[in-house]
């Protein structure tokens, strides 16, 4: 019987994500008409700069928008199941600090040190392998930490704390760093969906799909979880596989986004919250999609409002997604009702 | 061959020896645990009863010795494999928002169900009727954390039930109750081995509810475990030597504990 509702919410939100995608996509600092944005779209003779617009710059925004808010929260899901913890999530325990932390030894550190490369695709993979190995190093740390303090709220300071340290790496950096290293990477940490060409994407897509799609094949292991290791163990779930596999997909997930979009915080702790709100469930066979697609929705959201329609000016998007985010994280808190 | 097969113990401890780095539990423990019936694990606090439990369904690796189930090392055995001959309750208490009762108990059939855990119509009736084995059918659509310690431990049951093993461990199950609901989930539990054919041992404070309703008794004194049937464990003493050093003592006509200072 509940299942009915269920499907009713998810066309919702379905929907949601559909008419924000084409919003995304019509809306933006040059105004475009409808008709304009549809012949860009379907028709090849259509005026060339606003294909451009269109193509090189609108749909691959609004695609990465759809993949990081679905990213961002299938991370902080499985942080909030594995860690048995509603305030854990990618940004707050410190895993995007690691991927900035690793992008800054790139950006900043090697031309310190002398290096410069001037390949595109070289600076591609470096910068999303700077922040996987950044951002696997902090999981890698809390994790090792978690198994020994099971208290959850030293571990979310010990997240911030990590955070922190890596943040005080990278202030070392930037005051060392020439002015030209040194804006290319604030621009980067004040995070950007647009920032993102078509030959990144490339890179981006099946990355992410492979994040996501050991997401999926997460859901029953950590649905056992939801009863704690002992009870996960005791129904035949192989502990170690399965910290392994979210090891690797949050890492996947969140360092990717950090990497090509900058930190973006706040979408991973809160989504999942939203989801459980909607669907009032606690198993991840409707979690886990619910918060993929209302994540897809949010970021959207949050991206349209970052362009401040009407005006030429855009806001970091980071700035959005707290201010969306923040209220929801409080609200949790505040009711202080155990998730776990 | 049949009854060769009933004979054989469910679960062999050998040369166990269980501890922590800088403390030995048990030392070279032997102990068979025979098929069926209902035992308790009796013992003061800190002398092992919870990681004698753990290390039998492998959340523990015991220094040295084996477990055997059926006649197989828990060595060798993986943990799908032990997940279909025991189940386990745990002292953990979950009282998640929005878990509801039946997706609780359906956990359970986790070690039969696909890679998304979804249950199939024979899943389901055996949800059901686990859960009406425990007398919370009503429950099912029920939120776990809406429930009291009692009815929530009803629920722990019945997700072991679903769980379908010969054999099931339970960790302190009556801890935060009350006097009669310790009583009930002891009686129910005793009505679940003799009438489901079950192996339950369970850990427990309650002499007086064991000693009344139990088949049989382990009772762990000083790195030592001494199991046998109820009746054997009165008569030679061994529940004496649970009060050493206490100010209390067994009568063992009234078959009640006294002070030793009037």
């Amino acid at each position: 019987m509940k299942k009915k509702f269920h499907k009713v919410y998810f066309i919702i939100i379905i929907l949601a994500v559909i008419i924000l995608f084409g919003c995304d996509i019509i809306f933006g600092s040059v105004n475009l008409s409808l008709s304009e944005v549809w012949s860009a779209l379907f028709n090849s003779d259509s005026d060339e700069s606003i294909q451009t617009i269109i193509w090189r710059f609108r749909a691959p925004k609004a695609i990465v928008a759809v993949l990081a808010g679905a990213a961002l929260s299938a991370s902080g899901l499985q942080m909030q199941t594995l860690f048995r913890n509603p305030l854990a999530g990618p940004y707050v325990l410190g895993i995007s600090s690691g991927a900035s932390l690793g992008v800054s030894a790139l950006i900043l550190g090697l031309p310190l040190l002398g290096i410069s490369f001037d390949s595109d695709i070289v600076r591609n993979i470096g910068v999303v392998g700077a922040a996987w190995i950044g951002s696997a190093a902090i999981l890698a740390a809390i994790i090792a930490v978690s198994t020994r303090i099971k208290d959850i709220m030293a571990i979310l300071i010990l997240g911030m704390m990590f955070g922190s340290a890596s943040g005080a790496i990278v202030e070392i950096l930037q005051y060392l760093s020439p002015e030209g290293a040194l804006k290319s990477f604030v621009v980067w940490s004040m995070g950007s969906l647009g920032g993102v060409t078509t030959t990144q994407l490339t890179i981006l897509v099946p990355v992410l799909l492979v994040g996501l799609g050991i997401s999926i094949l997460l859901i029953k292991p950590l649905n056992t979880l939801l009863l704690g290791e002992s009870y996960a163990r005791s129904m035949g779930v192989n502990i170690n596989v399965v910290r392994r596999l979210i090891f690797v997909s949050t890492t996947l997930l969140a360092g990717t986004i950090t990497a090509f979009c900058g930190p973006v915080g706040f979408i991973g702790i809160a989504v999942p919250h939203m989801a459980r709100m909607f669907f009032m469930e606690a198993d991840h066979k409707t979690l886990m999609p619910a918060s993929m697609l209302l994540g897809a929705a949010v970021m959207l959201l949050c991206d349209l409002i970052a362009q401040l329609p009407g005006s030429e000016m855009t806001v970091p998007i980071n700035s959005i997604t707290a201010l969306i985010g923040i209220p929801i994280v409080i609200l949790v808190i505040v009711k202080n009702k155990k998730i776990f | 061959m049949d009854n060769n097969n009933k004979a054989r113990p469910v679960i062999e401890l050998q040369h166990l020896t269980l501890g922590y780095e800088d403390r030995i539990l048990f030392n070279d423990v032997n102990i068979d645990f025979e098929m069926g019936g209902f035992t308790a694990l009796l013992g003061r606090n800190g002398t092992g009863k919870s990681t004698l439990l753990r290390s039998i369904v492998k959340l523990i690796t015991p220094l040295s010795g084996d477990v055997l189930i059926g006649g197989e090392s828990i060595k060798t055995l993986t943990t799908k494999d032990i997940a279909e001959q025991i189940s386990f309750v745990s002292t953990e208490e979950i009282k998640i928002p929005n878990l509801k009762v039946f997706d609780v108990v359906g956990l359970g059939r986790a070690p039969y169900t696909n890679w998304i855990g979804r249950l199939g119509s024979e899943d389901k009736a055996m949800v059901y009727q686990s859960l009406d084995m425990v007398g919370m059918l009503d429950f099912a659509d029920k939120s776990v954390d809406k429930l009291s310690d009692g009815e929530r431990q009803r629920v722990m049951i019945s997700r072991a039930l679903a769980q379908d093993t010969p054999i099931i461990l339970l960790d302190e199950p009556t801890a935060f109750l009350d006097l009669p609901n310790k009583y009930e989930i002891c009686l129910l539990l005793r009505k679940l081995a003799h009438e489901k054919n079950k192996t339950i041992i369970f850990s427990s404070h309650d002499l007086n509810i064991s000693l009344e309703l139990c088949d049989n008794l382990a009772l762990i004194e000083g790195g030592n475990v001494h199991y046998g049937t109820t009746e054997m464990l009165i008569n030679n003493d061994c529940i004496q030597s649970l009060f050493k050093n206490t100010q209390l003592f067994f009568d063992k006509k009234n078959m009640t504990i006294k002070l030793k200072i009037k």
